[in-house]
């Protein structure tokens, strides 16, 4: 049973990814700014502007424009960046895709432990002081701006008590051998201990940026799902049967409070991947934010067109993933 | 026969926007060991409130504000929360009213059951397992319905298992709130009569709270009758409903339909139950009470005894005063 909703909700994954590639497509075609200008300059003679159009296959019309598209992306060809030596758009992407995985991961590691036991232990002291403080951080953290916390923490921690660097991923000559591309989970590959920490010491203060901005938000989240679970009437049963209050709400009431959570925190991490513009702005961490935004700035068409595809393609599986775990999480799904 | 449950003068209010609830409002009450008291009223006379009190359990913004709960020698009101732990579930526990909702959907039945056991009792898995196995037996559950979840468990089976459940730890005293109400009247049989046997078997004290008089005569040895928070008769349960003394407890009984009965129409208690933020001065019934005068209407009650039989009404206390 279990098989046959996994494979039902794996095909259910196509036609939102057909429309996700035709939105895509057709926003690339009606943004400002024209491709070949951006490459060759506004005073380029018009035969140079004809050759590289004709090149970049703009002259075609747009339906068969889109077949190409649609079929290079079935043959995982994201096609080739239009500036730069012309390099394969996906080759441009996994140079800064780990960066931003690794910041992702673990800035969301962050953000779910302040999330959840913040936003569970304001459920338990329902309407107190405490839940009250809580609440505000709730407000408070989401409306944060990222550059101002951020250059905050770099100021306490990097400039004042010179803790933790500035910014970058990693000192010069400090990168692992290339395995994943994560660089912690390279330096550990190849037992490099002095790595290992110098990356790590990079990774704390924009992840604690970035954690903290989005605890909040699960600090709501699980809040108020865990109050409505604390109120269910097994709580109250389990209570009823000695179970002690840490295992009862840690255990009982958590677990059933997760699943309307693991949709949103699914949904955040996606957000995650497609790349945190501020905060990777503001510590010159080189990953899918800044490449993006640079990008789009020189009109790279093919390379934003790609770098978009790739974050749908993403968030597309996230999604799936997370109903996956919902189905390891609910037994009444994984038994419909 | 020992008593085993004292409860004194007991109140339970909750603080709620609009005022003060007083759900149980000055009620005593004594529970004999292997005894069963059944505890009826109408919906808010605050039955429940007393039941969930005998185990801490009232939650907010309720809280027991006056008088004293002794069970088997220990106060009550005065536990910290992790003696009370150790009392429930062990000591006293308690069957609620809906089976569907009364267990965790994500936990196999097995593991609710081998959960109860290991918090109280330090023994290995492997006997806490066969221990849960022989309890869904007792009531009925086939073993190789351990790892199912609740989610497959019909009604009737799901209140087995917090039957099952409750008796697990050998307990002194049970607290069932309803627990055939959400079920068929088929159903509802079963588990009365699975709870009568269960009970003889282990000599268990039982409060068996319900609106359903007829249920509660089946098993019960005495009745105590609840109205707006307040005790109104308490006797045997031959002697309630041979001679009931409160009007109220007379209204109830007439309003049980009999299949024999001459009656072509049902008998209801006209009026509704009070408001408890605001009750009527004097008796509390006396708004609905066809012997309602005027002392009735100024003065509340006091609790009299006649021999072994409690009633709190003005036509039995002998002088005005």
């Amino acid at each position: 049973m279990l098989k046959a909703y996994l494979i039902k909700r794996a095909l259910m994954t196509i036609p939102t990814m057909l429309i996700l590639l035709t939105i895509i497509f057709l926003i690339m075609r009606v943004l400002p700014g024209d491709p070949v200008a951006a490459i060759v300059g506004t005073k380029a003679p018009p035969e140079v502007i004809q050759s590289v159009t004709r090149r970049l296959g703009l002259d075609q019309p747009y339906h068969i424009q889109y077949i190409n598209y649609l079929s290079d992306l079935l043959r995982g060809d994201l096609g080739r960046s239009m500036i730069w030596g012309r390099r394969p758009v996906i080759d441009e992407i996994m140079d800064h895709f780990p960066a931003t995985l690794e910041l992702s991961i673990s800035a969301f590691m962050v953000s779910i432990l302040i999330g959840i036991i913040t936003g569970t232990e304001a459920a338990r002291k329902f309407r107190s002081k405490f839940d009250q403080v809580l609440r505000f951080y709730g407000i408070l953290t989401y409306s944060l701006f990222i550059p101002w916390f951020g250059i905050m923490l770099q100021l306490i921690f990097s400039v004042y008590l010179k803790l933790l660097p500035v910014g970058g991923r990693i000192d010069p000559f400090m990168e692992p051998e290339k395995i994943t591309g994560l660089y912690l989970l390279d330096s550990i590959l190849t037992l490099n201990i002095p790595s290992f920490f110098n990356a790590l010491s990079h990774l704390v203060l924009p992840s604690i940026t970035l954690g903290v901005y989005i605890s909040g938000v699960f600090t709501r989240t699980v809040r108020s799902n865990m109050l409505e679970v604390l109120r269910k009437d097994y709580i109250t049963a389990a209570r009823a049967r000695g179970i002690p209050e840490n295992v009862v709400v840690y255990r009982h009431a958590l677990k059933n409070a997760f699943i309307p959570i693991l949709t949103m925190m699914g949904l955040q991490f996606a957000l995650l991947l497609a790349g945190a513009v501020l905060t990777e702005t503001t510590f010159s961490w080189p990953g899918m934010g800044t490449f993006l935004l640079e990008r789009i700035m020189y009109r790279d068409y093919t390379t934003v067109q790609g770098t978009v595809v790739f974050i749908a393609l993403l968030i597309v599986s996230i999604s799936l993933l997370v109903d996956i775990m919902y189905a390891y999480l609910d037994p009444r799904i994984r038994f419909r | 026969m020992k008593c085993l449950l004292n409860i004194n003068e007991l109140k339970v209010y909750y603080f709620t926007r609009r005022g003060v609830v007083r759900a149980v409002d000055g009620v005593s009450l004594n529970i004999s060991r292997g005894e069963v008291l059944g505890l009826v009223g109408e919906s808010g006379s605050g039955k429940s409130t007393l039941g969930i009190s005998l185990l801490g359990l009232v939650p907010p913004p309720g809280r027991v504000v006056g008088g004293s709960i002794i069970f088997d020698g220990i106060e009550l009101t005065k536990l910290s929360a992790d003696e009370f732990a150790k009392i429930r579930g062990r000591r006293i526990s308690m069957i609620f009213q809906d089976p569907m909702t009364s267990l965790n959907p994500l936990m196999k039945i097995g593991d609710h059951l081998m959960e109860t056991i290991m918090i109280h009792e330090n023994i290995p898995k492997n006997e806490a397992r066969e221990r849960s196995i022989k309890a869904l037996e007792e009531v009925g559950i086939p073993p190789e319905r351990f790892n199912d979840y609740p989610h497959q468990f019909s009604g009737g089976m799901r209140q087995r298992v917090m039957i099952a459940l409750a008796i697990l730890l050998n307990p002194d005293l049970i607290i069932a709130d309803e627990p055939t109400t959400a079920l068929d009247v088929i159903v509802q049989a079963q588990i009365i009569d699975l709870l009568n046997n269960l009970r003889k078997q282990y000599n268990m004290s039982i409060l068996l709270i319900s609106h359903d008089i007829g249920v509660v005569s089946e098993i019960a040895d005495k009745i105590a009758v609840m109205y707006a928070g307040h005790l109104v008769e308490m006797a045997d349960v031959d002697v309630i409903f041979k001679d009931p003394l409160h009007p109220y407890t007379s209204a109830l009984l007439r309003a049980v339909p009999l299949i024999e009965s001459k009656y072509e129409k049902l008998y209801y208690i006209p009026g509704s139950p009070p408001d408890l933020v605001n009750p009527p001065k004097g008796c509390r019934f006396h708004p609905r009470c066809p012997h309602a005068t005027d002392i009735c209407r100024t003065r509340e009650p006091r609790t009299v005894s006649i021999e072994d039989h409690i009633v709190k009404c003005w036509m039995y206390c002998d002088t005005y005063e």
